[in-house]
């Protein structure tokens, strides 16, 4: 019986999708980002993208969105975001590759909701920058109201944190803002420091590969063997090793950028994305040749030392020397207006607007190796869909729909409409609580509320 | 052969006329902010200032002439407020100068400390920010840390200033714009997504009672600073026996000659409600500065002409269940109500897009010309120099910028830029990485 219950939900899960009618989106300026653009309708059924035409005959039954006037994007991806997750660093050790974001998921967060309402549909939620191996991160779908295992992006490839320089290098040091440490020093305090702690990892991680190899080699030689005690912190370390799992480095300098590249080149493993990578455009030709994404901000700068010689013109020079670029966010509140930070592209290295546009959807999905499901609008590909009144890449766009597998998450007049009601159970809470002190404590000194 | 020397000409006529403060664009569309927008209008320019706009104008033989087809005229935009020139790099002390020890510090001038050099100024002008207020603001400590005793509630005196000179004195617009005040407040805990009226100093966890007793301990002690310049203002004028000078009061007396304006630090409703007693009790003008909501307070800001500085509108909403766009909409809110305002990014690092942050309200239901307005001409008005800056009009000094488009829109590029009719170099340290680096082999 009790295996029966993953089918069972399996098939409710199924018969749900199919008894949702197809939607048809008509008379929108579509922007597939892989396609071209074209003005005309998408017919969705069953979560994904049936058909996209400038005339479409829409089924009987189909729901007809219309769309004059407005335009559809492929649903943002965000190759960087802390959302979603009830903790971020476990900074006590400068190997943390045993923890998981997965294991702390929240899908209660209002900072899913308020990125749909910018557009954005999947996010690589990573683990923090506290140390040079961080822990393991989740690809996402912001089905906001689904629990957080709904909330996973199936199959998509789980990925590792990595960071250099200042970030892990504060807690070696005495005066530095340690960032999810206790008070305590702890290695390393320099990028040299940095370098020797990947290595030493990669170092135990190949020899762990190795004493599992040697155990299967015997036990496929039918020799009498006792298995190696299991090592939750190198396992992630060997995925990486052997191609299954995407190293996601956070880093800003170039000189941290090129070590990293040079330490998985002697190791034997990719780096999948640079996180940040701040200084991309002056490594660009190395990092292109080691086949490594780059996933930036428009143009943050100065905020500290190592991101002094940020430029907003690093996603262009980096897509001009044959880079795949991404824009992320890495923060709640630029998580809602990635499509503005793509449009500073244009300014800042004259990309094209196809160009400016990839950085927030077809690049990251490649990134993240998801782009056979997401990141464009073409058929057969989910039904992740923002609907904005203006052209996305004008500030003064916003969003007024968003779509993931075809179902509706987010809608701006509804949001509206909700309002009302929302502020009435909030005003009636509120009495209630207000009710409870006075009967509680007659007088007291109370908190004023909200 | 031909192409060089007429390069070489060219240069040399580019030397020349870029030291001349006496010039003439036309055929570009004219957006004087002030009045209605001018298609195939002119500017003319002479000695820095603006000395005519209109539609047809014929240059005298020999003058400067800017062709604009195609192209956009706007005043330059003003940042209402930064810590330009103050701060340097974020996360490192040696680098920052934002807030000084102490309580009371109204002595202090953030003008003398505006490094003309930084890297910021050339990186911000080059978007078309042509001024900037620089708000000396305490973070404890003397800022930049986290760490460090209480935060002071007088920080000092905010300085306008133009993003061009070669020393602060060059750069200089008002050397007091205004007093800046974090109005003292029952705090919650601040840090990541905690309450913005609190200092992050005080970054801990404290009981209620214990905040309140903070915050009524510091609202006493805002009440008797100015008590007791106001006590020495009287001593002064009186000439009293055994009157001795004192900095911290001397610089008082503007504010309370109603001469120089408190820029007062509110995000709630309430602080914003006891920058409003303030106001009232000390018979001071209020600026509110960086509010994050605007509650039941619109009619108190409008009734007194209390003007506001609105920070980011590309922020998180302060509370969970806020409306998503709150503060999006806020903005348009405080239009709505009828309170002049102006933006401020209170950044350095973002002060470039203080014309986004305007965007980003009209997506959000401000109008657009109440949004240019809000980077020009309102600031102007709100600091009281709407005299030579803020708008295209004849007298004024030429600070104006050239785009390809609406300066709202990311995507468009700022031409040429003029502060004081002088050809500002758009040039920076960012531009010089690029094609540095665009050029690695």
């Amino acid at each position: 019986m009790k295996s029966m219950k993953p089918f069972l939900v399996a098939c409710l899960f199924t018969a749900s999708s199919l008894a949702a009618p197809p939607i048809v989106i008509q008379n929108a300026t579509i922007l597939t980002v892989t396609r071209g653009t074209l003005t005309g309708s998408i017919l969705i059924r069953n979560g994904k993208i049936e058909e996209i035409g400038e005339r479409i005959t829409a089924p009987a039954d189909a729901q007809i969105v219309d769309a004059t006037g407005q335009f559809v994007m492929p649903g943002i991806v965000d190759c960087h975001s802390h959302i979603a997750a009830d903790s971020i660093n476990e900074g006590s050790v400068s190997v943390s590759a045993m923890v998981g974001i997965e294991d702390v998921l929240n899908p209660e967060d209002i900072a899913i909701y308020r990125a749909l309402a910018g557009g954005v549909t999947t996010a690589n939620i990573l683990h923090g920058s506290a140390n040079s191996i961080g822990g393991k991160c989740t690809v996402v779908k912001l089905r906001w109201g689904k629990d957080a295992h709904d909330m996973i992006f199936e199959g998509a490839m789980p990925g590792i944190k990595f960071a250099l320089g200042e970030n892990p290098k504060r807690a070696g040091n005495p005066s530095g803002q340690r960032i999810g440490a206790a008070n305590v020093l702890r290695y390393p305090a320099t990028r040299m420091g940095v370098e020797d702690v990947i290595r030493e990892a990669f170092t135990e991680a190949k020899a762990y590969q190795q004493s599992w190899k040697d155990y299967n080699d015997k036990v496929a030689r039918g020799e009498q063997a006792i298995a190696p005690r299991r090592d939750l912190k190198l396992e992630p370390l060997v995925e990486v090793l052997e191609g299954k799992r995407f190293v996601h480095a956070h880093c800003y300098r170039a000189d941290e950028i090129l070590m990293l590249l040079r330490v998985a080149d002697e190791f034997g493993f990719k780096i999948r994305t640079l996180q940040h990578v701040l200084e991309g455009y002056k490594v660009a030709k190395e990092i292109a040749a080691h086949g490594a994404g780059a996933s930036t901000f428009s143009d943050w700068w100065s905020y500290k030392l190592e991101a002094f010689d940020a430029i907003p013109y690093n996603a262009a020079i980096m897509t001009r020397k044959g880079i795949v670029v991404s824009l992320n966010s890495d923060s709640a509140e630029l998580m809602r207006h990635l499509n503005d930070e793509a449009a500073k592209t244009m300014k800042y290295g004259g990309l094209s607007e196809t160009e400016a546009l990839s950085l927030i959807t077809i690049n990251p999905a490649k990134q993240l190796a998801i782009d056979n499901r997401v990141g464009s609008i073409e058929v057969g590909k989910d039904a992740d869909l923002a609907i904005f009144d203006k052209h996305p890449l004008s500030n003064f766009a916003k969003v007024e729909k968003v779509y993931i597998d075809g179902e509706l998450y987010f809608d701006r007049n509804k949001d509206l409409a909700d309002r009302a009601v929302h502020e009435a159970d909030k005003k009636k809470l509120l009495d209630k609580e207000r009710e409870l002190q006075r009967r509680a404590a007659p007088g007291a000194v109370r908190r004023p509320a909200a | 052969m031909k192409s060089i020397a007429f390069a070489f000409l060219f240069a040399a006529a580019a030397l020349v006329a870029g030291d001349d403060d006496t010039f003439l664009i036309r055929g570009a569309t004219v957006h004087p902010v002030a009045s209605a927008e001018i298609v195939d209008g002119f500017v003319l320019v002479r000695d820095g200032k603006i000395a005519g706009v209109g539609r047809v104008f014929t240059p005298p033989k020999g003058m400067r002439v800017i062709e604009g087809k195609g192209l956009h005229v706007y005043p330059g935009m003003i940042d209402s407020g930064t810590q330009m020139g103050l701060s340097e790099i974020g996360s490192t002390r040696e680098s920052v100068d934002t807030g000084e020890l102490g309580k009371f510090d109204p002595q202090l001038r953030a003008e003398i400390a505006i490094n003309p050099s930084s890297e910021h100024i050339p990186v911000t002008r080059a978007n078309g920010i042509t001024s900037v207020v620089s708000l000396p603001m305490s973070a404890g400590g003397g800022g930049g840390g986290r760490r460090g005793p209480a935060p002071s509630i007088i920080a000092g005196q905010a300085a306008l200033v133009h993003l061009d000179g070669w020393t602060w004195e060059e750069m200089d617009i008002l050397k007091s714009a205004g007093m800046s005040l974090r109005i003292p407040t029952i705090l919650a805990p601040a840090g990541r997504g905690g309450d913005p009226d609190a200092p992050p100093a005080l970054g801990g966890r404290y009981s209620f009672a214990e905040a309140r007793r903070n915050y009524e301990t510091d609202l006493r002690e805002l009440r008797d600073f100015f008590e007791h310049a106001r006590r020495y203002q009287k001593a002064k004028a009186a000439n009293e026996k055994g009157f001795r000078p004192d900095l911290k009061f001397e610089a008082m007396l503007p504010v309370l000659e109603g001469k120089e304006p408190v820029v007062v630090l509110a995000a709630r409703e309430r602080a914003i409600r006891d920058a409003v007693q303030l106001a009232d009790q000390q018979k001071v003008r209020v600026i509110i500065a960086n509010p994050r909501e605007i509650g039941k307070m619109g009619p108190e800001l409008k009734a007194r002409n209390i003007p506001a500085i609105l920070g980011p509108t590309l922020e998180l909403p302060l509370r969970d269940d806020d409306p998503y766009d709150a503060a999006y909409t806020l903005p348009d809110q405080f239009f709505k109500a009828g309170v002049k305002f102006a933006f401020g990014s209170f950044d350095n690092e973002f002060s470039r897009n203080l014309p986004y942050q305007a965007a980003t309200a009209v997506a959000f239901g401000l109008p657009h010309e109440e949004a240019l307005k809000a980077i020009t001409l309102n600031a102007a008005q709100i600091w009281g120099v709407s005299d030579r800056i803020g708008s295209i009009e004849e007298g004024k000094w030429a600070d104006l910028m050239i785009t390809d488009g609406d300066p709202l829109e990311a995507k468009t590029q700022v031409k040429q830029l003029f502060i004081k009719g002088k050809n500002v170099d758009l040039d920076n340290k960012q531009k010089r990485l690029y094609e540095k680096y665009m050029n690695r082999p």
